[in-house]
């Protein structure tokens, strides 16, 4: 199971001759807790897009020694890739429970799909106490508080037993507490998995990252521990403007640990 | 753990079974004691060419309310039950090697190669079952594959339906062209003017119907029917969780598809008469907008509104002819409009208030958990719950 990472190679996405990630070569090992970060519009959502299927790409993006790239989207999840979304995508108008249970079926025979459900499957009330909805499994997801459905999305991805997590924007509008909660609980996960989390949330990130890479105008900028990237000039210019930064001003916008 | 059940989707579940058998005993009772009692031969008979329309509409119910496809082309497949049915009643009554009657009358070529094996009830049967859902299954797959969504379907299906007719105009030495077939004297071996056959006919009809909806009543209590509703609301999502959308929705379209032939098939021997005005794509709107009023995604809806509606047709295009497609098109704008869930949501809303009355009010603010049907029959499209941001 150790094969299992995740390499980028020269990987590219263009849009009518737009650029948007630009020959990028990345790797992520499992056990790793990668931060992809960058400002607005520096492709980092298109990068999740071209690994996960939905975006045609060039170059290579290995994962489990695969190539993923020209499959279609359902191929690459049922090799273990699994993806959230920068707003959350739910299925509305099904129960917490029945999110999860589809999450967790798509290798079921079509005779299993075709009877009724009965009681819960443990991999299914598991991801439920995980990620705390257990409460709310009869409750429609489409009413769900925002946080709660950002949740409902990991549980999802818990229970399709990805082996590679790519999640966008994770914490986007959750309270303190529970991106303390979503950070620990992505530490765990990232244990024997591969996972990468897009943020814009910098607290967040100098809290729970294990390595970070930014991305900006579509290109790897910079790359290494949180320290690392904090202290790299390149990066306070993108995220500052050009000249020299003060410590205190790098602090504001990239987090307290420059 | 793994007996780890919620109590109220168990309460609810039990509730929606009850509800769901006493809805079958009563339609039941209707069916087969009430209706032969009640009504003369001729309206009995009206109401058994409702019930071939309700087939129909129980598989759009299925395809359109749970798998959100805009199926506006559901006569091409009752019309291919109708015709397979109707050609191999015309064989059957003019004997063995015998040439059909309007046959005879138009062209001496006698009958086409592609009728023969439908001399045989058996091929005819099987072919009734299975070409109906084999070319659903085929176009379903070419077009979900494809990522032909909402209107582009619809306009599909619908010039489907407007090419079959056109079709069967266009051949009336091997279809009764405009006229289309009729004059069907038997009926697998019973005749079609005793009456006490007309009312067996009636029976298998509604037989055949309630067969139906518990066939449809299971896929929606499935697992897969939880995943055609997840295709429905979100096609993507349901893709990056490893399953292939064009799959699911091709078999609830076929299954549609096979359901609307059957209730050509017998539409044909209990009317009979079938020509292109019962295929083409004003009778295909009508059982949709039938559906529509009755309530697309539940049970009940598609077949109590396809009946009222068609019932509604024979009673008022008697008095105004003409007025009758408008009346049905601003129904149909009308129920659009003001009410999305169709007739069956305000039983659903009744529900809710008694819901909200009861249960926690937070979580229950903006749902429409209706009856049996596990779905809401409204469609609220609101994002985020709000209450926390
Ligand atoms: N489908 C598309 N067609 C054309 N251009 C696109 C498409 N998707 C993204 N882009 C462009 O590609 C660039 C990168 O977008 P992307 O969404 O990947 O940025 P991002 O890093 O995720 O930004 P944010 O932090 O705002 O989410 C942007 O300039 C965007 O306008
Ligand atoms: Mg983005």
């Amino acid at each position: 199971m150790n094969a299992d990472y995740l390499e980028l190679t020269d990987l590219t996405v263009s849009f009518d001759g737009f650029v948007a990630v630009d020959h990028v070569d990345l790797t992520v090992l499992q056990g790793d807790l990668r931060f992809l970060i960058g400002p607005n519009g520096a492709g980092k959502t298109t990068l999740i897009d071209a690994v996960s299927g939905l975006v045609p790409a060039t170059g290579r993006a290995e994962f489990g020694g695969q190539d993923l790239l020209g499959r279609k989207v359902h191929r690459i999840a049922r090799m273990g890739v699994g993806r959230t979304f920068q707003t959350a995508t739910v299925f509305e108008e099904l129960s917490v429970l029945q999110n999860l249970d589809i999450a967790a079926g798509s290798g079921r025979s079509a005779w299993t799909l075709l009877r009724r459900r009965r009681g819960v499957p443990p991999s299914v009330a598991e991801a439920m106490e995980t990620v705390g909805l257990t409460e709310l499994a009869d409750t429609p997801a489409g009413i769900l508080a925002h946080g709660q459905k950002q949740w409902l999305e990991i549980g999802m991805l818990l229970v399709q037993d990805a082996r590679l997590l790519m999640l966008d924007e994770p914490v986007a509008g959750m309270s303190g507490e529970e991106k303390e909660q979503t950070g620990h609980l992505l530490r765990r996960i990232s244990a024997d998995t591969t996972v990468v989390v897009v943020e814009h949330d910098m607290d967040f990130m100098r809290a729970f990252a294990k390595s970070v890479t930014v991305l900006h105008a579509g290109k790897v900028l910079s790359e290494g521990s949180v320290a690392q990237v904090q202290a790299d000039p390149l990066v306070q210019e993108v995220y500052l403007g050009p000249g020299s930064h003060t410590a205190e001003e790098a602090a504001i916008v990239l987090g307290e640990g420059v | 753990m793994s007996e780890f059940d919620t109590a109220a989707s168990r309460v609810s579940a039990l509730r929606g079974r009850w509800a769901v058998l006493v809805g079958f005993g009563v339609a039941a009772v209707l069916l087969f004691a009430v209706a032969p009692a009640v009504l003369t031969s001729f309206r009995l008979g009206l109401l058994g060419k409702y019930l071939c329309y309700a087939m129909v509409a129980v598989g759009i119910g299925l395809a359109w309310g749970r798998g959100g496809m805009l199926v506006l082309g559901q006569g091409v497949f009752f019309g291919i039950g109708a015709y397979l049915m109707a050609m191999h009643l015309k064989l059957a009554d003019a004997g063995a090697d015998g040439v059909p009657d309007f046959m005879a009358l138009i062209s001496s070529s006698g009958v086409p190669g592609w009728w023969e094996p439908f001399r045989s009830g058996w091929v005819t049967l099987v072919a009734i079952l299975v070409l109906p859902a084999l070319l659903a299954a085929l176009l379903g797959l070419a077009t979900f594959r494809r990522r032909v969504r909402g209107a582009y379907f619809a306009i599909l299906s619908q010039a489907l339906a407007a090419a079959f007719a056109i079709l069967l105009i266009g051949n009336p030495t091997a279809t009764g062209g405009s006229t289309g077939l009729n004059n069907f004297v038997g009926f697998f071996g019973f005749s079609l003017r005793d009456p006490v056959n007309r009312q067996m006919l009636y029976f298998i009809a509604a037989g055949v119907l309630l067969a139906m909806l518990l066939l449809v009543r299971q896929l929606m209590v499935s697992r897969y029917g939880e995943l055609l509703v997840a295709c429905r609301d979100s096609e993507e999502r349901v893709r990056f969780l490893g399953y292939d959308p064009a799959t699911v929705k091709t078999v609830a379209f076929a299954v549609a598809a096979m359901m609307a032939g059957i209730g050509g098939a017998l539409f044909v021997p209990i009317v009979g008469i079938i020509s292109p005005n019962d295929v083409g794509i004003v009778p295909s709107i009508g059982l949709l907008i039938g559906v529509a009023i009755g309530g697309r995604t539940t049970l009940a809806g598609p077949v109590l509104g396809a009946i009222a509606v068609a019932w509604a047709e024979t009673s008022l295009s008697e008095q105004f002819p003409s007025g009758w497609t408008y009346a049905q098109g601003l129904m149909f704008m009308l129920v659009v409009a003001f009410l999305p869930g169709g007739l069956a949501s305000l039983g659903a809303v009744r529900g809710l208030r008694r819901k909200i009355a009861a249960a926690d009010p937070t979580v229950a603010a903006e749902t429409a958990d209706g009856d049996p049907a596990p779905v809401p029959a409204t469609e609220p499209r609101h994002a985020h719950g709000g209450a926390q941001a």
